[in-house]
Parts: C-alpha cells; structure tokens; sequence
C-alpha cells in the first residue's frame, strides 16, 4: 500500500503519488485499469488533444532501437470536442485519479482556444505540448523559440484557471534559455523531456522504417540527456519540474528527483510494464521507508555536485 | 475481457525449418482465456530488445495449460527468443485482440501464407473440417500443411515457383476450391497483397471474407496508436491491437 510519504502537491495538483503516465503512453488511463489500481496512479496525462480530430502519420509508426524506440503517430486524436463528449466521462467514472489534458495547437490562438475549452470540471491541469517532433504546424517552432514559447504559454494562461505545465523539447541548443522563458511567461511548472528526434534505416530497401521518415525517440536510451536537461533546468528556474525520458525504475526515478524533478512520469517503459507507474511509486516509497526520509520532497535537488 | 501479464515457462521451443520456430510455454490462465484470433506479447525480460513482439496464437492446450506461438527468425527479437530453453521464462501479455476469428457454423476456407497461417491452426480446430489453402514460395514453405492435416476436410497448396501443388500466388487456387466446395466463409492472413486478392476474389464470388491484420505496434493495448489505419466502411479509426487483428474485409480493402 501506498503512503503518505510520497504523496504530494505538484503545481497546485494534489496526488497520491509523484509517479505518473506520460503522454501518449499512457491512453487515457483506462486501458490500463486491467493491469494497475489507477487511484494509484499520481495523474495520468492524457494522449494528446488537438482542437480537431487528426489521423496522424501514414506508414510505419513505431520502430524499436536499441534501448528505446521510435515514433511518429503525429497526434492522432479525436479532437477536443469528441474527447470532452466520450472520454472525459469514462475516465471520471473510472478512476479519482487527476487527469492531466496534453494539449498542442497551430498558433497561439488556437493554444487559448483549446485551453478555454478545457476549464472545465474533471480536468486538473494542462500539460501544453511544444514539442512534439511529428507534425509540421506549430509543434516544433513554439518548442525551440523561447518567444513562441512564451507567447503560447501566456496565450494559455490567459483562457484557463487550471494549473499549466509547458513540455519542454530537448531539440534544443539550451534547455535552460526555455525552461526560463515559459516560466516568465507565467507557466505554474514544466515537463521535460519530450522525445529527442531521430530515425532509422532499412538497409535493404534503403528506405526509412518510419513512414514520416523521422521519429521521436524514446525510452532508456534518452534517460542520460533527460536527466542532464532536467538538472539544467532546475537550477535556472523555481517552478517545479516533472521530470521523465527513459524511466524503467523506481531507481532511475530517485534520479530524477535527486537532480531536481519535484515528480516523475513513466512514458516509453509503460508498452513494456503495463504496471510500471504503479511499481515505481511502490519502489519510491519503499526507498523512502529504507533510507529513513520523511517524505520523498525531501530528495528533490539534493544532487551533490 | 480483462488482459493480464503472466510468466510462463518454456516447455519446447524447436525449429520447423531454420528459419521458423515453434514455442509451446506453460501460461494456465492464457491457455484458459485464448480465442481463435487473439494474439500475445511477448518479452524476454532481461534480454537485448526494449519492446515486447506480437504473436498469433498457435493453440491453447486449458489441460495442459499450455500455449504455441510458431514465429519466422526475423531480428534481434526472434532471434533472442530461438536461444530460450525449457524452463527458461517469458513475460506473456494476452490474451489480445477484441476482433476475433467467426466461428460460427458453415464451411469454411481458411488462407494463408507464411507465418500468417499460425493464428489460422488455432480456428481450424474449432471449425467443422474446413478447407485449408497453403502458399508459400516454395516446397520447404509448405510444412504448414502437418498442422491442419488433423482437422482439415481437404488442403491445396499453391507455390510461387511450382515446386509443391499449384503454381501461383494463392488467390489463383481459388476457382478451383469455390468450384469443388460451397464455400460460406473464408478466414485469411498473410501478406497483404495475398489477402487484398483473396478478399476481391472471395466478393465477387459472394463469399463473406474476414482477415487478420498485421501491423507494428508497442503496446498491444490500445494505447500507443502505431497499428491503427482507416476504415474502408465508415471512413473511421480502428486499432489492429484492440479492435482487431481481425476485420471484415470490407473494414480493410
């Protein structure tokens, strides 16, 4: 059972535990309600929501490389409207977990518009998506400029009362350039890291494997840069950090929030381990009872470097 | 149905031909949950691969409380999975897949080619003597036939180069099976071109045709969205993981 020692309170968002299931890895929670108790879950953060359906990418979507793996679904989604109509409800009835809504737009105007369409009841909190490597409007230009970054974080801000959290990209030359403009822009905590760009070839058809040619890389393999980025970046801001890229175990976990991450998300490692965000927090509180540590905040940033 | 991780134990895992193999592991409650259809996956925990691998179910022994997967040496993956042993443990996460085979009565054709034709033994011991067709490339590709022998009415083969039963590509043997048996329903897997063919050839007959679908994926759950694809019928998104693997044809083609 899961106690007190790891609860926590991660902008403004109370939750049992400081593990959570990444976006786009994680459904909408539900899927995984055969595997793991889900109001054991710290939140879940929702597959990303546009303001209209998307198919995404056609082609090869998923390709495995070593440590890790490549993706280019390119959001595929059912739009805001769809997501409030039918999955919304099911998540609610199905769990009390908080649910995090992963949002990405075009421009700065559609970010506020989904962002007003969210404030509604039964969602905690926005993770806004600047980042994603996979579609060719917005994504990408709004996670690698911090004016854009800032613009979409205000423009955010400015149509919700929910907490706001700004996944940052590691596509960048400095991490901490970003993490500072979001934050002055208002945002109440940022995610970091999305998926690195990368791809994969067939040699014999000398084609690439991923139908969009490149892809978002992801799991242990990025846990390395990840870890760096967050350490960066936690010393350049005071808003708090979630940290994740490459998560397996509740050790890589402490990682994270011994290098600054005040909670955690399991993104990749959740295809293989259906229960993993559950085992990790399991793991955390465990560490946390051995070691002697009245609450698993007290770690966070205690890098002796 | 709820889906459920188990740790089985290999009982065998021998090679049919070098390049494809056949696993039998003791998983009691996959055994017990198991439809003609429905898929695992796998993982070597500990092993060299980051993902699990999707694969038919072969048969589902509830007494002995074990299940086969029979899988082609194609990558790391397959080729981790050749080196396990007796004893040794695999994660198994199943059974997967809502969209399964019909099973209803009725004669029944079931085609296949390659590996596609593994998830395809499990339905034809359900059926009441169905027609097989076997296609491979060539003779050494046709061993299929062994498994269906116990429980087929009648087996054609067809290879590409003429080596073993007809010359051709499957969907040229299909005059002839229609001509020789009244035919309700035809289940098929197998490389897409091979099931796009049989699926119009089996429509213009009038044949109802059902096909199983493969297609790359991480989770198998429903949640990474690497599997989906449009649907012919309602112009909506299906998954291949949890909706399938297997479709009308109309869904498909």
């Amino acid at each position: 059972m899961i106690s007190e020692r790891i609860a926590v309170e991660f902008a403004g968002i109370s939750m049992k535990t400081p593990v959570m299931g990444a976006s786009g890895t994680f459904g909408f929670g539900i899927e995984y309600s055969d595997f793991l108790d889900l109001d054991a879950v710290g939140a879940i953060i929702s597959k990303g929501i546009t303001p209209l359906p998307r198919p995404g990418n056609p082609g090869v979507r998923v390709a495995e490389t070593p440590a890790g793996m490549l993706n280019c679904i390119g959001l595929e989604n059912p739009g805001v409207d769809a997501f409030k109509r039918d999955i919304l409800p099911k998540v609610h009835a199905a769990c009390t977990t908080p649910l995090i809504v992963n949002v990405s737009a075009g421009s700065v105007e559609e970010y506020g518009q989904i962002a007003a369409d969210l404030d509604v009841d039964g969602v905690a909190g926005l993770e806004v998506n600047i980042s994603c490597p996979n579609v060719k409007e917005g994504g990408i230009v709004f996670g690698t400029q911090p004016e854009a970054a800032a613009a979409v974080t205000r423009s955010v801000k400015d149509n919700t009362k929910k907490p706001v959290i700004v996944k940052l990209s590691p596509n960048v030359t400095d991490i901490t350039t970003m993490a500072k403009a979001v934050e002055a822009a208002g945002a109440d905590a940022i995610s970091l890291i999305n998926t690195l760009t990368g791809m994969a070839i067939d040699i014999t058809t000398r084609r690439p494997i991923l139908g969009n040619i490149t892809g978002g890389l992801s799991g242990p393999a990025i846990k390395p840069i990840a870890l760096r980025m967050v350490w960066q970046a936690s010393k350049a801001v005071s808003i708090p950090i979630l940290g994740l890229g490459g998560i397996v175990t509740w050790q890589d976990a402490v990682e994270f929030m011994l290098a600054g991450a005040s909670t955690v998300a399991v993104g990749a490692h959740n295809f293989v381990d259906p229960r993993a965000v559950e085992t990790v927090a399991e793991g955390l509180d465990q560490y946390c009872k051995d070691q002697g540590i009245a609450h698993i905040s007290d770690i966070v940033g205690q890098l002796e470097a | 149905m709820k889906k459920f991780v188990e740790m089985a134990t290999i009982v065998e895992n021998t090679a049919i031909i070098p390049e494809v193999w056949k696993m039998v592991f003791k998983a009691p409650k996959t055994a017990r949950e198991a439809k003609a259809g429905q898929f695992v996956n796998v993982h070597r925990d500990g092993g060299q691969t980051f993902l699990r691998r999707p694969f038919g179910i072969v048969d589902a022994d509830v007494d002995a409380g074990t299940v086969t997967i029979i899988y082609r040496l194609v990558g790391i993956g397959t080729e981790e999975m050749k080196d396990l042993r007796p004893g040794d443990v695999l994660n198994v996460e199943g059974p997967l897949g809502d969209g399964i085979f019909t099973t209803t009565p009725g004669k029944v054709l079931l085609a296949g080619g390659g590996v596609g034709l593994a998830p395809l033994i499990f339905l034809a011991k359900q059926l009441d003597h169905p027609i097989v067709l076997v296609a491979g490339k060539t003779a050494a590709e046709t061993f299929w036939t062994e498994f269906f022998e116990p429980y087929a009415e009648e087996i054609y083969v067809t290879t590409d180069d003429g080596s073993k039963g007809i010359k051709g590509f499957a969907v040229d043997a299909l005059p002839t099976i229609f001509s020789q048996h009244a035919i309700d329903r035809v289940s098929v897997c197998g490389p897409t071109m091979m099931m796009k063919t049989i699926a119009e050839a089996s429509a213009k007959a009038g044949i109802d045709c059902e096909v199983s679908m493969e297609k790359r994926m991480a989770c198998g759950i429903g949640v990474c969205l690497g599997c989906t694809f449009e649907s012919k019928r309602d112009g909506k998104r299906y998954k291949v993981c949890t909706d399938g693997p297997v479709f009308s044809a109309k869904e498909v083609f």
